[in-house]
């Protein structure tokens, strides 16, 4: 029973995965390694890299935001928006699809800390 | 492990898109069992997570990196089926938004880093969860058990897939050696990551871990006894 009351709520459960999340792709991604991934690396090193056709244009190719001249800032409006965009998509989803009914959360209090 | 164009020849490219299609509708079709009101907030979140995670390069080796790929991790969090759509997710915003893997190889790439890494983490975690014991500090060591596991096997997909349909001639056995080589060492980061990840959302809510569902019923079971917690709970 004590586990039972002990719980921490869905909604604080929510809001730190959100959290940490953000501050993943928003500010620790500048950190992260640059060289060439796994496969790219095997690519180059087999010697088949020049393969690859880039894909179409995006104002965010490459985790950067094309106009932001801060590195930085670059990478981390690109991060943020990857988040937010996967968060709505895949949530929706997810939300549409669901079995309805049956909840320990009233509908709209959990979609409505997602978004927030 | 981001496929880009032109790796793989337009018949392959087109039969790994029908493969991940056929996947995805299979998996929108399970995902009902998976998801209810409780965790269904839940999949969007990790499927930004994952997202997150992946922008995350670590150095595996001599101007080498590699990301989590997420599948073993989303599989056991949210469910089987919810965590391949959280991943084909994934991929598609990469590869609209961020040019992050190619359009004609968003199916290979929803197939080796989804579906492969998926199917491959949740039934090496099953197979685990049935063969220890029944405890809640077992869920985490299996999921990154499972995460290791994922990445290989995916690499070794991606070798398949270029006997199949590759730009190139290659050595295969060359092929193979590298990627396997390479991605055992980024499947020990992905266990880690796993682990952390898995490990944190069971130190606050074990019951909103899809993984770790049949080990606590079995747990209230047998250690209460009253009926009672149950309503409360």
């Amino acid at each position: 029973m004590s586990a039972a009351r002990d719980r921490v709520s869905l909604r604080w459960v929510a809001a730190g995965f959100l959290l940490v999340a953000l501050v993943l792709a928003g500010i620790v991604s500048h950190y992260a390694s640059s060289s060439p991934d796994g496969l790219n690396r095997v690519a180059e090193e087999q010697g088949f890299s020049d393969t690859a056709r880039s894909g179409p244009d995006s104002p965010l190719a490459g985790y950067s935001t094309s106009d932001v001249d801060d590195d930085r800032l670059s990478g981390g409006v690109a991060g943020v928006v990857g988040v937010l965009v996967v968060l709505l998509l895949a949530g929706g989803l997810t939300f549409v699809v669901r079995r309805r009914g049956g909840s320990e959360d009233p509908d709209g209090t959990a979609d409505r800390q997602t978004v927030a | 492990m981001h496929v880009p164009d032109g790796f793989l020849d337009a018949p392959t490219s087109l039969a790994t898109g029908a493969v991940a299609a056929v996947a995805v509708g299979v998996a929108l079709r399970g995902a009902r069992r998976e998801l209810d009101d409780r965790t269904a907030p839940l999949a969007g979140l990790a499927a930004a997570f994952i997202f997150a995670t992946q922008m995350l390069n670590f150095p595996v080796a001599s101007g080498t990196s590699g990301h989590l790929l997420g599948g073993a991790l989303a599989a056991i969090l949210v469910g089987p089926f919810t965590g391949l759509l959280c991943m084909a997710v994934v991929f598609l915003v990469q590869c609209l938004l961020f040019a992050d893997g190619g359009i004609t190889a968003l199916g290979t790439n929803i197939d080796l880093m989804g579906l492969v890494t998926v199917t491959v983490g949740w039934l090496v975690f099953r197979t685990l969860q049935l063969m220890l014991p029944k405890r809640v500090s077992m869920v985490a060591p299996s999921a990154a058990v499972a995460a290791l596991v994922s990445v290989p096997v995916a690499a070794l997909g991606f070798v398949g897939l270029y006997a199949v349909g590759g730009s190139a001639e290659l050595q295969l056995t060359d092929l193979a050696t590298a990627m396997v080589g390479v991605h055992v060492l980024i499947g020990l980061g992905e266990a880690a990551i796993t682990f952390l990840a898995v490990g944190s959302i069971l130190a606050v809510r074990p019951d909103l871990v899809y993984g770790a569902r049949r080990v606590l019923a079995r747990r209230e079971l047998e250690v209460r006894p009253s009926a009672t917690t149950e309503v409360v709970a």
